[in-house]
This record gives C-alpha cells, structure tokens and sequence, in this order.
C-alpha cells in the first residue's frame, strides 16, 4: 500500500482488512448483500468505467466542432449522448483550457469526481494535501506534476462543491493535424482531463510506446 | 461544521506524491475493494442519502479523519451508518456474526448482482424543484454569508464571508444541508468565482470557482 499513514499521535485503530471482512460476512450472514454485486462493483470499475470513456469524449471534440460545441453548453447532452451516464456523472461540466486559459479541479470537502468518463479518482486526487493547496496554490500542484504553463496564461480551479462533476477538456497537441480520434484517444490522459497535467504531445506518446516494447 | 474534511487553503500537510498515471492501480489492496462495494450495496438499501453519509465521515474526529487513508474513512462512516440507523447493533459489528435477523422489508432491497449495472447506469440524479424565486443572475455580484453551521454543509470554509460573481446557473438542486438532516428540498444552484487575490491574498492571480446554493449567500 503506497499510502499508508502515521498513527503514533491517537489509538491504532483495527486492521482495515480485518474489519472489512467482518462486516461483509455480517451484512451477508443477515441477507442485506449480496458478495456477488460487491464483485460485479469491483469488475465494472477495474475494467469497464474508467479514464477510456473520458478521452473518447475529448477525441471527439476535438475532431468534431459541433460535438465540442454541445459539450461546452450542455455537457450532460453530449457525454450521455455517447453512453456515458450513471453515478457520479448524473450532473456534467466541461472546462476547456485554451491558449489563454488553464483549468484545474478538486474537491475540497470529500473526493467529488466525473466517475463515468474518468472512472475512480487516484489517489493523489483524494488526499489531504491536493484538496487542501489545489485552490490556494494550484501553480505550487502544477510544478508538483512536473506541469509548467506559459506566461500570462490564466488558471482557473473549480471545486466540486455540488452534485455538478467537472471534465477538462484539455488543449489538442500540436503535430496531430489529420489524426484520426483512434490515435488522438492514446494522447489524452486522466490527469489531462483533471487539468493537472497537458495531454501527450505526439513525442511523449512514442517514448511512452518505446519503453513498453523490449 | 468546520471539521478535518474543509480542507481547502489547509498548510502543512506536505508534499502529493502523486503515483504516476500509468502505474497506479484502481485499488491498493483487496479489503479497498471490499469496502467500495459494501458502501455503494449497503447504500442501496435506502437507508440514508448522499449528504447523510458525508456528514459520517465529517463527523470523525480531526485526527481520525486525517490519520485515515481514504477507504478507511468510508469504512468508518459506513460502520456509524449501519448502526445509527439500526441495520446492525454494536455487538453484532464488533463479533461479526448476526444476533438479531434483519427486518424483511429490509431485506428485500437486497441487490443481486444483477441489478448492478442497471442501479450504476440509473445513478442519481439531484435535481429538484422548488417554488423559490431565483435570486441570482449571472453577472450578479454576491457575498457569501458569514456562518458556522455544526451540521453538514457544502460552503467551504475559505469562501465564507467573501465577495464573488455569480457565473453560471444550474437549476434547482437537493439542498445538502438539509438532505443530511433527511428533509428533501429542492434550492437555486450557481457557480460562482472568487478572485485568488481576495481569497488568498495578493500576488494570487487565479480564480476560484465554487457551487453554491442560493441561501448560502447575499446580494453584495
């Protein structure tokens, strides 16, 4: 577990592990869930609902002008349009960010996220100090990516403080004129989409393919 | 109320770390997995709302909260859930066996697997009606009411007290502050941007953007 935490200032508390299974058998045992839907769960978002939906979404805007126009006035038409709906994904906006403009989102009070186009949040997304430094410090998270933006370029953050879920709609690299979206898909990233990062620029894309062949 | 989980302009809490993109996985551990499950099933009995189960892992104490990694705070609502709304009793948590059996109507809500991805498809939706007259237009310049609820809310701390621009109108939406009380009530929901520099201080040219429900502010 990368995440694991310091408890030497309160009581250790039990093992999650532990306590989990517990109250699985116990909720079983007394006929109110059913293990099978807990796996079902599991499998749709390890391998069905996940960052591949979101960047399907952006290829198609930015192969496609009416689509994007759809989807920067009335996100929820255009990304259910598409298949895309359910939890955590009932209420869209998509933010893009230009040349001008840069957008970046958080949730400062829990872990609000786009689960139908971005799937579950990572970590980072959902820790202290992201949701704590995102609004009073997003060039300080920038740099913490490795993420640099040009000068005068403006930075917007937007906090999911309502049922509303933000997607960013990140600038299309240069280089990728006559890309068909197949192709455009493998630039666009979760981080991308999330604003914490720039999609792949068509160089990065082929070191990234290159160090994955022997 | 002004627990561990406001967290925005919070110091000290150190570097993200963030795990690369290409290398993390969906789940850490197996019992993650387990727990996400248990909370969206044991959710689907109906038994509380969205902000009811926010409002149990607000409630930790600051410690706890901040000590926990992200499913352990889910697990810790869950368990005060279960139990403050009579599903299981402290004993039967703490043994892990049933003592009492569940009441049948309860059990009907049972999901099988079946009906999963159907109920993930459905979601649901949060807007709701209201007779209120909208008070707010885009464009309109607004003050964030000064108050410190001990209930649940969905106004940031860092915002509270400060003037921002109305820039975009929603609907009508279930209000939080009262969902988590178990009253349904339909309320105006805006965005809203506030100006780093009068958040944050000067030097701090970015903009912040916050939904916020009508009666979280007045007209400045």
């Amino acid at each position: 577990m990368g995440h694991d935490h310091s408890h030497d200032h309160t009581a250790p508390p039990s093992d999650p592990a532990l306590r989990v299974k517990a109250l699985e058998s116990l909720l079983v045992e007394k006929g109110l869930v059913d293990p099978a839907a807990i796996d079902e769960i599991i499998e749709t978002y390890e391998t069905k609902v996940g960052p591949r939906n979101g960047a399907k979404v952006v290829a198609r805007a930015w192969t496609d002008p009416d689509f994007k126009s759809l989807l920067l006035s009335d996100a929820n038409k255009a990304i259910h349009s598409m298949g895309y709906t359910g939890r955590q994904g009932e209420h869209m906006k998509v933010v893009e960010n230009t040349a001008t403009q840069h957008n970046l989102v958080v949730c400062t009070l829990c872990s609000c996220y786009p689960w139908t186009v971005l799937g579950l949040p990572p970590v980072w997304y959902k820790s202290a100090p992201y949701r704590a430094r995102a609004v009073s410090d997003p060039k300080g998270v920038l740099a913490e990516f490795g993420t640099t933006l040009p000068k005068g370029m403006k930075i917007s953050v937007w906090d999911s403080t309502s049922e509303m879920r933000f997607l960013v709609l990140p600038q299309r690299p240069a280089n990728t004129d006559g890309w068909t979206t197949e192709e455009l898909e493998k630039l666009i990233t979760r981080n991308s989409m999330i604003g914490v990062e720039h999609a792949l620029t068509p160089e990065k894309l082929r070191a990234i393919e290159a160090s994955k062949t022997p | 109320m002004n627990g561990a989980h406001d967290l925005g302009g919070m110091h000290g809490l150190g570097p993200i770390n963030p795990e690369p993109e290409l290398e993390e996985p969906v789940f850490h551990a197996e019992w993650e997995k387990r727990a996400l499950g248990l909370t969206l099933t044991a959710g689907w009995l109906g038994q509380w709302n969205i902000d009811i189960s926010r409002f149990a892992r607000e409630r930790q104490h600051p410690i706890t909260y901040l000590s926990n990694s992200y499913y352990e705070n889910w697990l810790a609502g869950l368990e005060t859930l279960l139990i403050e709304r009579g599903v299981i009793s402290p004993e039967e948590l703490a043994q892990g066996k049933a003592i009492d059996p569940a009441p049948a109507e309860l059990i009907e809500k049972c999901a099988p697997a079946s009906a999963v991805q159907d109920i993930l498809l459905a979601g649901g939706p949060c807007d709701l009606a209201t007779d209120d007259p909208q008070s707010f237009q885009i464009g309109d310049k607004i003050r964030v009411i000064q108050f410190n609820p001990t209930g649940h809310t969905r106004a940031p701390r860092y915002i509270r007290g400060h003037k921002g621009t109305i820039t975009d109108y929603y609907g009508s939406f279930i209000f939080p502050d009262e969902n988590a009380q178990g009253n349904k009530i339909g309320q105006h929901l805006y965005n809203v941007s506030f100006d780093g520099n009068q958040l944050w201080g000067e030097g701090n040219d970015t903009t912040i953007h916050v939904d916020l429900w009508q009666s979280y502010m007045d007209p400045a």
